[in-house]
């Protein structure tokens, strides 16, 4: 494959496009309100106008406003709410007018206020077909970087880039693959991290339906810049569509050769396999996933040696997560110092967001590093509904915290939500209002860090147990002070002393929680009105419904 | 001198452990191949009895003990059958915090089947889902591998209801 070739692929790919088209989201979110019987309706009612304009219809990735699904893109325009009634009047309207009373506006902040980098694609081209990838410049950067670049060269664009880990860790991007290129020894693996099992996130899910060959050109610019010759992508079972649309990608791409052995005619080869997990959480930490991998229970082990020197079956290797190995084709396409001019000092390009909670439009959105969290709530996402009033955001998941509104005007960097007792996460944002009580948040993450404990080791597999074990009595109304300072003292010791992540970040949202909303437990607790202020706990006067 | 292992034969006539065994040809009866193997043993019988679990260990040449763990380690193995029908209730933030707990008191209550539980008669099991990405429609859930969003307690019943009209 040449660059002619691709560019060869791309022209009449782009010949062949049809004057008009019609893109149905399918993603998750529109799936659950009817998504596909919109299509469905649409492809029976385009199929029977032979003499109208010829149109095409295609279940499409994520478009981004969950809330107003299920979302349809009539050429340019974009209609909210659509019902499979609607499927006549949307065709008939193919070149004229758009409808008013299903169009969705797209000049609103929600869509302005993006920048859409990782995102580019999802929603806009055919996840099952390369072809498609490749007319949206997809493979360009692959193809480019075998034929001029030498391995350093594209390590080094990731370097200039500033791109961090998009994990939730935040660990220098080119640090880590340099790490892994001065490795010694004949096999070395990398690794595609799409066990995303923080809740509330989704993003890497809908990278992985909405654009599967952007993950792959990545692994595979990864694979030549550091050396491996064997990927792997470790994707959840919970993803069926991502899983299979994967395997459909990775057939395509090896059809031309640009996955597979000698691509593009060097002596480059790259052959990545998909591994499915089968639920626990704790195996997004990268040595459990390694264990998980190799046939193992998902028990992670102690670093150093890092995977780095000593990974997959002891051999180097190279993980990154989905998010990041999908910011790596635009970063060796436009080069290194254009990525670098977007976001913050430290914190360079974009995230990904997924928007939910009590907030009017959720959705996916990726925003420029540097935004505030302010501007991601009440212009992107439209505020909270029923006028109610803001109490807190939640980033970073289980292993993140509850940030209130005195910090809404800080910039969302790795640094500032560090800072503030949080993460960055993977990206889930979820939005919470008067009516949610801090102590009930505090022990719903618990109770997942405490569920989810691989037991290896004891200040997990113990700390959380006794941790939950305190929230409990404090939610129940029969808390005391002695609960409240064995939340602190027990905490700091399970945060020091765990083995892996997992238990080194459970006890943040009891902390973050604690930092800021400490009057809810105080309020909650036998020596003071020993009720919940939100009515959510049974310690409430009326239990949640 | 290489050592010719035996491979034990199939537990009985059921043509779903030709999947399994297929399975596990097609990775070279590597010991790596266990949770691949372990997915299609769920996958084919809807759970891993200790039949299965003594013949996967043995074809992939593995203590039974390494099996039984692996299988019990990750959630999606299940040790019992599942019910007829399956309600999986989506417990990820978003949906915690726009009502999933009256979700599953609501099927508690009206057919005493908590979570991970099955009801008495084996006609419906109830799961939970840490994150169905559905977050945008919380509070979320799947009946019957159909998903649904915007769930009331009432919407939530009449499906369960549904199934039992059928």
């Amino acid at each position: 494959m040449t660059i002619e070739e691709l560019e060869e692929i791309a022209r009449s790919e782009r010949d062949a496009r049809p004057a008009h088209s019609i893109d149905v989201c399918v993603a998750a979110s529109c799936l659950s309100c009817g998504g596909d019987e919109v299509r469905k309706a649409l492809a029976a009612e385009t199929a029977g106008q032979a003499d109208g304009p010829q149109c095409r219809v295609r279940g499409v990735g994520c478009l981004g406003l969950c809330s107003a699904g299920p979302l349809v893109a009539a050429d340019e325009q974009l209609y909210r709410q659509v019902k499979p009634e609607d499927a006549a009047e949307i065709a008939g309207s193919l070149g004229g007018a758009p409808i008013e009373r299903l169009r969705c506006a797209t000049e609103i902040p929600f869509f302005t206020r993006q920048n859409r980098i990782v995102l580019e694609n999802s929603g806009r081209i055919d996840p099952e077909r390369i072809e498609d990838y490749i007319a949206a410049d997809g493979y360009r950067a692959l193809v480019t970087a075998l034929a001029e670049m030498d391995p350093g060269e594209v390590g080094e664009q990731v370097s200039l880039s500033g791109l961090r880990g998009r994990g939730g860790g935040g660990y220098p991007t080119g640090l880590k693959w340099a790490t892994v290129a001065k490795a010694q020894g004949p096999l070395k693996y990398v690794v595609c991290n799409a066990d995303e099992g923080d809740p509330g996130a989704f993003m890497d899910r809908s990278v992985l339906e909405s654009d599967p060959h952007r993950v792959l050109e990545g692994m595979a610019l990864a694979a030549y810049a550091v050396g491996a010759s064997e990927g792997y992508i470790y994707a959840r079972a919970e993803y069926p569509l991502a899983v299979s649309r994967l395997q459909a990608a990775i057939r395509q791409a090896e059809r031309l050769g640009l996955l597979g052995k000698n691509i593009c005619a060097t002596t480059f080869s790259f052959h990545v396999e998909v591994r499915i997990g089968a639920g626990a959480f704790v195996c997004g930490e990268e040595t459990a996933l390694l264990s998980s991998i190799e046939g193992n229970r998902g028990t992670p082990r102690p670093r150093p040696p890092y995977p780095a020197e000593e990974g997959l079956w002891g051999r180097p290797t190279l993980i990154n997560n989905v998010e990041t190995f999908a910011n790596i084709a635009p970063i060796i396409r436009n080069g290194g110092a254009w990525f670098a001019s977007i976001g913050t000092a430290r914190s360079k390009g974009t995230k990904v967001f997924a928007l939910a909670g009590r907030v009017r439009n959720t959705g996916l959105i990726e925003v420029p590093m540097g935004i505030t969290l302010r501007e991601i709530i009440y212009e992107i996402g439209g505020g909270i509904p029923e006028d109610r009033g803001f109490k807190a955001v939640q980033t970073g998941g289980p292993s993140g915290g509850c940030i209130p509104e005195a910090h809404l005007e800080m910039p969302v960097d790795y640094e500032s939500l560090a800072g503030v007792g949080s993460i960055m996460g993977s990206g889930g944002m979820i939005v919470m209002d008067e009516s949610a009580c801090m102590v009930d948040v505090a022990k719903y993450f618990m109770e997942i860090c405490m569920t989810e404990s691989c037991g290896k080791c004891v200040p997990c597999r113990v700390g959380t147990v006794h941790l939950h074990e305190a929230l409990r009595r404090i939610c129940e109304g029969v808390g005391t002070a002695a609960d409240l300072a064995r939340l602190e003292e027990l905490g700091e010791m399970v945060k020091q002393t765990s083995l892996c992540g997992l238990g080194q970040s459970a006890p943040n949202p009891i902390f973050s929680t604690l930092r800021f909303f400490r009057d809810e437990y105080l309020a909650h607790l036998t020596t003071g009105p020993a009720r919940c202020p939100a009515g959510i706990c049974v310690s409430g006067e009326e239990p949640a419904s | 001198m290489a050592v010719i292992y035996a491979r034990p034969p199939l537990p009985s006539e059921d043509v779903r452990w030709r999947i399994v065994q297929g399975t596990m040809r097609r990775q070279g009866y590597s010991s790596n191949a266990l949770i691949e193997t372990l997915h299609a043993v769920q996958k084919a019988f809807g759970y891993i009895d200790p039949v299965a679990m003594k013949f996967v260990a043995r074809s992939l040449r593995l203590p039974l003990s390494k099996v039984y763990g692996v299988v019990t380690f990750y959630h999606l193995f299940s040790l019992r059958p599942q019910g007829r029908h399956t309600c999986v209730i989506c417990t990820g933030t978003a949906c915690y915090i726009k009502g999933t707990p009256a979700l599953l008191a609501s099927l508690k209550r009206e057919y005493g089947a908590g979570d991970g539980e099955t009801t008495a008669d084996g006609a419906m099991s109830v799961l939970t889902a840490r994150c169905l990405g559905a977050c945008g429609l919380a509070p979320a859930g799947i009946f019957d591998g159909e998903i649904a969003g915007n769930l009331t307690v009432e919407e939530t019943l009449d499906r369960v209801r549904a199934w039992e009209a059928k």
